[in-house]
């Protein structure tokens, strides 16, 4: 069973755009999406630019894949599978992330 | 199906692997045992591109091997092992290493080798030749122990190979028999041009200089001495005097070979043996040799049709090249020497910019026969085709090498090329094969080269190609796409009309009613985030436009390598008072930030963290500060010198209008950043002629200059009205401004935006000073409404709790990314770099 680890409330989360986490000294960005009801985790480190800033990438979807463009040299990476759309021998982690009573929860197990 | 019948293929060069691929990919593959034979230790690599190996390419990165091939085609490859002879009665091969292979069928891809004149020395050390990877790896090894190179042989290969002997540091010098370069392919006038390009870059050229003999020298390894007394001290001697066939496996089998060399084949590339083929540079058809393996790979072509039983007959090569030697542009076609009886020439030389052209035309002027191209090789394609095709020329051929007699279209439209029209000669593609993927579904250029092979052997034809590839897509209607993105069918100038005419307020409207479905992406929505904000000009941190802006909006501040954020306060006019410098260095001070000077004379603070943000603006808010707009798509600066109010020689106060125009402007959102200067005279201090809005004093009033630009591609403004006063500058910097904002595409600076208008400089002119289109009021009422609109967007950000709280780091912890990283230099702060970072990590577990 996955250990589901309480971040914080669904009020905390911005809408369309994305903020971050501190999980287990992980930084994981964290992605909503109200009108399709979807919320998304990646791992908040950008492999290209080497620094963690996803959380600060702009949202959107290419083909109808969820995608996070990142904000320092612009690759995407694909919040299903964490695959970089530029490269892809190059893949991010992805989180399971739920949203139970209002309360946004992660887990770190695969 | 009978017993497989075994096909050797001795040599396993550029030439030997196109066949065997070209054989695989036919339907006869099957009816073979393949077996090949390599000399070289390692299989077939692009000895076309063997000096990229000094400008770091590796042995891998010139492989011309898949991965698997032989292993996958079952082809039997003997590495490091030459075929020695040739049993032509009992039909088997033998090898150094001791193999006998029987074969039913035989091709020779023997190559050629380089030719070394017996001038006497040749054999000493340090004289090399210039053909194989080991030797590239010779000269190397000698390059570290010397200082000066001599390449022999000013042909195309001594050119490359002065590059190469360049790339290894070593002064270089090229040594030529003849009084040319490239003797074969140039005439004197373009052979000059060449040499003269080529000293340019610190080669020396020798030429009409014969080698007699290589002795020691006094200061080098070498020396030269030529037949005219003269001599030359090098440390390395590289020959390339041309190339001979290898044909002496031939030759001792009783097989026939020409009278000077090179195997004799027919045209079907058939030697004297009915069963053996010889195909590539080992090869004479018709008394000619062929050095380039375009005419080698269609030999290929011919055996592997003639092993199907197919009639594909080998009829000659064009010899027709281009190259770039050292990043000069070369090119030769066909006749260049006019030799044909009754050619015209045609001679376009241009010294200043070192550009040589000549055309070589039948005797009623309505064929090409040849051409030479030096220092600007960009009409091969075209020339090329005329010449191939025997397309008849246009009345004054001359316009084909001269620039712009505008008069007359030069360039051969796709449409004009038959069929037949080879296209990419490398691999042998001609227009009708390239029309027939794209009807098949090839509509980029990616798919087009992968489904055709096109453009990607020497790369010479990928114009072309785009062309023939665009000409054809706008033929079957579909539209060379101008979308924005795959979630708007629509250009930026459409969806602003749109966004005009029906009033629309959000993202999320615009993409319900116009869009194609999906959420969006980073191109439309900061495209749309910019129209909305120049046409509405609301708050861009309000809920619904929040998630159109990239990073450096979203958090007002522009993002640098290590994800922390710079922050400039607006400093209008570049002007600022002793107590607001204090107090800027003091958050500097207080925040440990790195300071410097702008471009735009204002003061950048670096090092940030997003959490920093706030209260650094909170402090630069309370001393009168207000956003630079540093980090938007939007008005920046307005430069100014210091005028009339100072300055001797100044005629009116520039510091005073370039503070009232920044503070009019400034918030303005647009597709590009913009920048304005002012100057006080003539002397042009503040450069406002390197800006999108200049503006320059005179006795009569303010010049104005429009749509120049600084950075990656400069272009001075043009002069776009004198003498105006304060009141009419205005009106028409409001107009040029807002007609930029509507019909730019995304991230279109003004000088693309006016340069690709119809009409440019004066079209504009009519707009914006006639009113040619009647919306002149309509610009002017924009543009009023962005400037009463106007707001900082930070104390906006400050005063807004819930604007705030995006600005942690983390939603669930008040740490801050330990990953960031500062080191000292020159008493400031800056990022630390791989290594120092390793460090840090290092000393924090001791």
């Amino acid at each position: 069973m996955s250990n589901w680890i309480d971040i914080c409330s669904v009020n905390d989360l911005q809408a369309d755009s994305g903020i971050c986490a501190l999980v287990e000294e992980q930084q994981i960005a964290i992605f909503y999406m109200p009108k399709a009801k979807a919320i998304y985790a990646i791992n908040n480190y950008d492999p290209f630019g080497k620094v963690h800033v996803l959380s600060r990438g702009l949202l959107g979807d290419i083909k109808e894949e969820p995608m996070v463009c990142s904000p320092l040299y612009k690759q995407h990476y694909s919040l299903i599978t964490g695959v970089c759309f530029e490269d892809e021998t190059v893949k991010n982690t992805i989180y399971a992330i739920r949203i139970e009573n209002d309360r946004v929860e992660i887990s770190l197990e695969g | 199906m009978s017993k497989k019948q075994t096909l050797v293929v001795i040599g396993n060069g550029m030439v030997g692997h196109n066949f065997l691929e070209n054989l695989v990919a036919s339907n006869i593959k099957d009816n073979y045992e393949i077996v090949t034979f390599c000399e070289e230790v390692r299989p077939a690599y692009d000895r076309v591109h063997l000096t990229e190996f000094f400008s770091g390419k590796s042995a891998e990165d010139l492989t011309m091997v898949t991965e698997g091939f032989f292993e996958d085609n079952n082809i039997k490859i003997h590495l490091g092992d030459k075929a020695i002879a040739i049993d032509t009665r009992n039909k088997f091969v033998t090898s150094a290493k001791g193999a006998a292979i029987s074969y039913d069928k035989l091709v020779l891809a023997t190559g050629s080798y380089p030719f070394v004149p017996p001038v006497s020395g040749h054999d000493r050390k340090n004289c090399f030749v210039y053909r194989t990877i080991e030797d590239l790896e010779a000269m190397t090894d000698a390059a570290k122990s010397a200082k000066v190179g001599a390449v022999i042989g000013g042909g195309l290969l001594g050119l490359e190979a002065a590059k190469a002997l360049q790339d290894l540091n070593l002064k270089t010098n090229v040594v030529q028999f003849s009084p040319r370069l490239m003797s074969a392919q140039l005439d004197d006038g373009g052979a000059g041009m060449l040499a003269q390009k080529i000293e340019a870059l610190g080669v020396s050229v020798l030429t009409g200089k014969n080698t007699t003999k290589i002795i020691d020298g006094d200061e080098c390894h070498h020396k030269l001495v030529f037949a005219d007394g003269t001599e030359l001290e090098t440390d390395i001697v590289l020959f390339s005097t041309g190339i001979r066939p290898r044909d002496e496996i031939a030759r001792s089998s009783g097989i026939e070979v020409g009278a000077r060399g090179g195997i004799v084949i027919d045209d079907h590339c058939k030697t004297s043996d009915p069963d053996i083929y010889a195909i590539g540079e080992c090869a004479v058809w018709k008394e000619q040799t062929f050095g380039l393996v375009a005419p080698g790979y269609s030999m290929g072509r011919t055996v592997v049709a003639d092993l199907a039983g197919q009639l594909v007959p080998f009829e000659g090569a064009d010899m027709s090249t281009k190259l770039k030697l050292n990043g000069v542009d070369v090119a030769s076609i066909g006749d260049a020497h006019a030799k044909t009886k009754g050619s015209l020439v045609y001679t376009y030389q241009n010294g200043a910019d070192e550009i040589y052209k000549r055309l070589v035309v039948s005797s009623d002027k309505k064929k090409l026969l040849g051409a030479v191209l030096v220092g600007d090789a960009s009409g091969y394609g075209t020339l090329l085709q005329y010449s191939l095709n025997n397309i008849d020329l246009p009345e004054h051929p001359d316009a084909l090498i001269l620039p712009g007699r505008s008069d007359e279209s030069v360039g051969l439209g796709p449409d004009a090329l038959p069929a037949s029209a080879q296209i990419c000669s490398c691999f042998d593609v001609t227009k009708g094969q390239i029309c027939s993927a794209v009807e098949s579904g090839c509509s980029s250029m990616a798919s087009l080269k992968a489904e055709t092979k096109a453009a990607t052997g020497c790369g010479g034809c990928s114009a072309l190609l785009k062309s023939v590839l665009d000409s054809e897509l706008e033929k079957s209607g579909i539209a060379v796409s101008t979308d924005i993105c795959e979630h708007f069918a629509h250009t930026r100038r459409d969806l602003y009309n749109i966004i005009m005419v029906e009033d629309i307020k959000t993202f999320d409207t615009l993409l319900e009613k116009h869009g194609n479905g999906g959420s969006g992406c980073e191109i439309c929505k900061q495209a749309v985030g910019s129209i909305l904000a120049s046409y509405w000009n609301d708050y861009i941190l309000k809920q619904e436009h929040l998630s159109l802006q990239d990073t450096n909006d979203t958090f007002l501040a522009n993002m640098q390598k290590d994800g922390t954020y710079s922050v400039v306060p607006r400093m209008t006019g570049g002007e600022v008072t002793p107590d607001g410098l204090i107090a800027v260095g003091q958050v500097a001070k207080k925040y440990k930030l790195y300071t410097k000077i702008t471009g735009g004379q204002r003061v950048d603070l670096f090092g940030a963290r997003v959490d920093q943000l706030p209260l650094i603006w909170e402090e630069l808010i309370a001393a009168g500060f207000e956003s630079g707009h540093a980090y938007g798509k939007s008005l920046r600066t307005v430069k100014s010198c210091v005028g009339s109010t100072w300055c001797r020689f100044g005629v009116d106060d520039s510091v005073g209008l370039a503070i009232e125009l920044e503070n009019r402007y400034k918030g303005l959102r647009s597709p590009h950043k913009i920048k304005f200067a002012v100057s006080g005279c003539t002397r042009e201090c503040a450069e406002a002629q390197s800006k999108d809005i200049g503006v320059i004093a005179t006795e009569g009033g303010w010049n104005l200059y429009v749509c120049g630009n600084g950075g990656m591609k400069p272009r001075h403004a043009d002069l776009f009205a004198t003498n105006l006063d304060k009141e009419t500058l205005i009106k028409y910097i409001d107009r040029v401004l807002t007609f930029y904002v509507r019909s730019a595409d995304r991230l279109q600076r003004t000088s693309v935006w006016m340069e690709n208008m119809e009409g440019g400089l004066d079209y504009l002119k009519s707009v914006v000073i006639d009113d040619r289109l009647g919306i002149c009021s309509s610009l002017e009422n924009q543009m009023q409404h962005v400037v009463n609109n106007y707001q900082c967007e930070w104390k906006t950000t400050i005063a807004d709790e819930s604007k705030l709280k995006r600005f942690r780091t983390f939603i669930n912890s008040d740490k801050t990314d330990d990953n960031i990283l500062f080191v000292e230099e020159r008493g400031q702060i800056r990022p630390a770099n791989e290594q120092e970072r390793k460090h840090a990590a290092i000393a924090e577990e001791v």
